[in-house]
This record gives structure tokens, sequence and C-alpha cells, in this order.
């Protein structure tokens, strides 16, 4: 597996959005906590193992991947898919977990069978997801003409990860919101206040099934804070878990 | 050479403007009466390329105004009992998207048996444009398609009892198919591969492989790598093995024949598709795409103002009086190395069943005894 350590303090495993944004997150959390964020397999060039296909696999995965570190006391930090990875985490095994950061996360279902969450991202033009992605799409805009042969290459097979591990049922697991319940960690729901892709109300109705959850939205910012609005969203992480001390 | 008349069964009747042919163009679009008649007028034609001595090609195609045939084993199933003598090739069933293989080895059963053994079961992965209809994961589809293939063939082919089947994709513990098929061990098998990437799997087996509107430059790659995967598994490919389809009017004249080729191009000229179903994530190899996303590579000719010279030229289309038809496909023939069935798309679009029939009336009298002779 591949991922970054970087940082001293209290432990932060970070897990990417599945979107191929450059952000420097980890970096920036990497001034407060001791961060380690894997790629999940199958995105930036990484191999994916034949046996990894599910966001099941990969909350099993990085369950190992503490237990291997013999990490206690961690905060988990998911934006996106990470975030789903995270409730699915949380909710098998949370013995070496402290604390719990949802970021615009995907992973239930909470509208009626006929009204989506999460809107189709792989049914739509580039315009019209980069609409619901970002309150400002004009500044992230990706030219993928401009990108070398690797980095376009990357993107492309980063796509092809994501759609394994969201595609059916979209993005979301119809059995994780029943179970959310058994998360007694502290936890932080944070939401960009301009999400299109996951609205708003969503985050709020994920906070409200997590017995100790707060929720709060990050202003001017659509679905990916850590790309739109980074240091808004690091000023709430530190807030809500900085004040930890390794253990 | 085998020819087989093909119909897509197009719902040509389209607004000036839209955005997708494809997944989301509205079907109060379709006008129930006219689609009746439509389905009427295609199974007619099939029937009298059945008379004219024609093999019949069917397909199928989800949610879009290119294909009615939504459902092909229907049509199919009706042709094998309306038609006399005529192969019946389904190209084909579209396996990586239909979640119950068991089921396509009893539809395929049943019309062997109606038709009396004149199925030829044909089997596709499907274009990327049709995952969305049955939200079918374009990630590792091939490997779904040959567990599905797999899964199909030992269903025709077990005679003593229930299997038990616990693949990847489908999961079954008592597998024992009424009726079974007619022809034994089972119908021929077709398998599409527009690339030469696909075309070796399909050699081992030793199923005929078939590649649509490949023309001059494309359809080389993909016998020649079907040829060296038989070669280096010391087995010779029959011309049989393999199956090209084109576009084909055959007319008088040239002039008249090449208006009604000009109209078959509204296959082309209509099939308007944005990108993101064009290239769903995963369906594609990472070098596609990345030509894809430069304009180049599969697709590229679909939604263009292609004309008929332009389509003749490429080998597309093939039309003219008898003799140019002839001179057209044997030429490509040649370029090709061979191949031993012709799959036909005598109809799309505005073509009229009266120019539809005419066309295949002079093409099986004039055109078809010398290809025979191939």
């Amino acid at each position: 597996m591949q991922f970054f350590r970087g940082g001293s303090g209290a432990p932060l495993l970070l897990l990417d959005s599945g979107f191929s944004f450059q952000h420097d997150l980890a970096a920036r959390l990497a001034k407060t906590f001791n961060v380690i964020a894997p790629l999940h397999p199958g995105f930036g060039g990484s191999r994916r193992p034949e046996h990894i296909d599910t966001v099941d696999d990969l909350a099993y995965l990085y369950l190992d991947l503490l237990e291997s570190f013999d990490l206690r006391g961690v905060t988990v930090v998911g934006a996106s898919l990470g975030g789903w990875v995270a409730a699915e985490m949380a909710v098998r095994c949370s013995h070496r977990l402290a604390k719990l950061v949802l970021v615009d996360s995907l992973g239930i279902k909470v509208s009626d069978r006929e009204t989506p969450d999460i809107a189709d991202i792989f049914a739509i033009y580039e315009e019209e997801l980069m609409a619901l992605l970002f309150r400002d799409p004009q500044k992230f805009k990706i030219d993928a003409r401009a990108l070398s042969e690797q980095a376009l290459a990357c993107m492309i097979e980063d796509r092809s990860a994501h759609a394994l591990y969201i595609w059916e049922p979209y993005a979301h697991n119809p059995k994780l919101l029943g179970r959310l319940g058994r998360i007694t960690i502290p936890t932080l729901v944070i939401w960009g206040g301009n999400d299109g892709l996951v609205k708003p109300d969503y985050g709020r109705k994920f906070a409200a099934a997590i017995p100790n959850a707060t929720f709060t939205t990050v202003a001017q910012c659509g679905h990916l804070p850590q790309v739109e609005q980074p240091e808004r969203l690091v000023e709430e992480i530190v807030r809500f878990a900085g004040d930890r001390r390794a253990s | 050479m085998k020819a087989y008349f093909f119909s897509e069964c197009a719902y040509p009747y389209l607004p000036a403007e839209y955005d997708s042919i494809r997944v989301k163009l509205p079907n109060r679009i379709y006008d129930p009466e006219k689609g009746a008649q439509l389905f009427h007028d295609y199974i007619d034609e099939w029937v009298a390329a059945d008379e004219l001595g024609l093999d019949l090609m069917l397909n199928e195609h989800h949610q879009t105004a290119t294909c009615m045939n939504s459902a092909v084993p229907l049509t199919a199933a009706i042709l094998a009992r309306v038609t006399k003598r005529g192969r019946i090739l389904i190209l084909g069933n579209p396996i990586a998207n239909r979640r119950e293989p068991i089921r396509v080895a009893e539809e395929m059963s049943i019309i062997d048996c109606i038709s009396h053994g004149r199925l030829d079961a044909g089997f596709v992965r499907g274009v990327p444009y049709e995952i969305s209809a049955m939200n079918s994961r374009p990630v590792d589809m091939q490997e779904r398609f040959w567990e599905a293939f797999d899964l199909i063939v030992k269903a025709w082919q077990t005679h003593d009892g229930p299997f038990y089947w616990e693949g990847k994709y489908f999961r079954h513990r008592q597998v024992n198919i009424w009726p079974r098929p007619l022809q034994q061990p089972h119908p021929p098998i077709w398998i599409t591969s527009t690339s030469p990437e696909g075309a070796p799997k399909v050699a081992e087996r030793g199923h005929v492989v078939a590649t649509f509107l490949t023309g001059f430059d494309a359809t080389r790659p993909v016998f020649d790598a079907y040829r060296r995967r038989r070669a280096e598994l010391g087995q010779d490919t029959p011309l049989d093995r393999l199956a090209y389809a084109a576009l084909i009017y055959t007319g008088d004249n040239d002039a008249k024949a090449v208006a009604v080729g000009e109209k078959l191009l509204w296959y082309l000229n209509s099939n308007r598709v944005p990108m993101q179903f064009v290239n769903p994530p995963g369906y594609h190899s990472t070098a596609t795409v990345m030509k894809i996303m430069r304009g180049a590579g599969p697709f590229a000719a679909f939604g263009r103002n292609t004309t008929a010279d332009m389509e003749l030229q490429k080998g597309v289309l093939f039309a003219g009086n008898p003799d140019t038809v002839y001179k057209q496909i044997k030429a490509l023939y040649d370029h090709v190395g061979g191949f031993g069935n012709l799959l036909m798309m005598g109809q799309a679009g505005f073509v009229t069943p009266d120019e539809t029939i005419k066309g295949l009336e002079l093409f099986s009298r004039e055109v078809y005894p010398r290809l025979k002779e191939l």
C-alpha cells in the first residue's frame, strides 16, 4: 500500500475523496498531527490487489493498517468516498479510534427510493459535475490536454477506481445508516455549505444518526473543502481533534 | 460467403435538436403507433430476406432511438416461427449487462427449438452507452462477460441434472435448464470484437468473431489477431470463423444505390452521444481513453456528418449496382485476408420497406451468387 506519512502529534488517518483534484490537506494537517494518508488502491497510479474492490475491503484494509502500526487514539478524517470508508471502519471496530471527522461524506441512503441523495457523477457533462463539486468551478478546472501523459493516465485510472468502489448501490451501503448508532466516539460532520453533489441536509441526517456527533458547514465551499477551503477545513479539524496528546 | 440481412430496428423520427440519442432521449418522442408499424415493417423485411435465401441477423440496444429492439429474444422468437429457412443470428445478447445468464441460456434454447435449430447465438459485451440502462458496472466488464458466457455454455451442455455455480458475479445452486437447445452440443457461437485485443480469446474457443464497421483500416488487425492465435494453437482459421458488418445497398445503378446508401448513414449521423456515455469509467483501456480525450479513437466517427463517399472509401458502406457492390465487397475481402460471413445492415433511418426489399432482391439475385463462390 502506498501512503504519505508525516508530522508529529496525535495520529490521524486521512482518507481521500476519490476525486482527482490536487490538495495539500495531508501536509497542512501534519503541522498538528502525525498523519498517515494512504492512497486508496487503484488511485494515484497505485496497483489494486484483485481482492480489494469494495468500500468494505477498504475499511478492513485501513483497520489492518492501524493494527500493523499499532496506532491508538487515532482521529480518522475521511472526505466523500473516504468519509464513507471512515464511517464503515467506525461501525466495525473503534477501539483504536479517538475521533471521527466526516467531510461531505458519501455512504448512506436517506431519501425515498425515487429521490437521489447523490447526483450521478458518471452520467453528466464535465461542466455539470464541476458545478456540483465547486462553489467556484472555474478556479479548479482541469485541462486534460495540458496534462502530461502520466498525469492523464493517472486521472483516467482514478476515475475507474472511483467507479469500482461506488458504482452500485450507488455511493452508499443500504445497511450503513442503521449501523451508525454503533459509533460512540466524538464525531464531527463537516459539509461544504454549497455542496451540490451531496446537499448539506444529507450531512445533517448523517450527523443525526451518530450518537455523539456535531454538524458544521464551511461557507463558500462545495463538495471538496480540502480543495476549495483547505484553511477553514484544517481549522475545524484542529479545533475538534487537535488538543489530544499523542498516545 | 454467407450473407445475413440485418436491421437495427431504428425509430427514425427524431426532433431537429437533441443532446443524446442514447440513454436520456425522452421516450415521449417515441410515438407508439408509429413504432408499432415500424416493428411490423421490420419483421416483414426479415421475412422477405428469408424468402430470398438470405440469413437473418438481429441485435439489441437499450434506451435509444437507434434501435427499438430492446429485448432481442422476443423478435428472434417471432422470426423463429414466421421464417422458414434462414439462420437467425442474434448478435448479440449483451451478457455483461444481463443480470441472469441462465435466463439467456433458456431464451436461446427456446428460439433454437422453435426455429428447428436455426439459431446462431451471439454474445456481445455491449457498447459503452448500454451500461446506464442496466446500471451495470463498466469496470471489469470483460471478466463479467466471460463468467456469464461460461455459465450459459455449461447450462446448455449439462444434461444430467443440476450443477452448482458460485462464481464472482453469478451464483446458483440448482442449474438445470429446460428446454435445452436443439443443436448439439449447442448453437453456433458468435462473439464481437472491434479491436485486436478481444479477438485471441474468441480464437482460443474457436467461435466466430465479428467486427462492425471497421472498414479497410481496422478490420484486418482483428482478423489477423484471431488467425495468429489460432496458428499459435496449431489450428487453422476457416473463413466461416470471420464476419464483417457493413452498411449495404444494391440498386439498379450506382447513383440510385448511393442515394439510398446515403439514407443508411442516418445510423452514423444521428448517433450523437455525449462523452459521459461514450466513455464511462473503466469501460475502455487507459490508452483508448487517452485517445478519446484527444478526439480520436473509437466512436470518433459517430454523430458526425459523414457522407456516402467517405464511407464508401473506408469500406464501411457498400453501395452501387450489383457489379459495383460485388467489387467493393471483394476489395475489402482481399484487403483483410478473406472472411466467410457478411453482415448486411440493409435498412436504417428512413430507408423504406420497398427500398429495403428491392435492394435485397437485387443483392440476392445478382451479387450473392458471386459472393457464395468466395
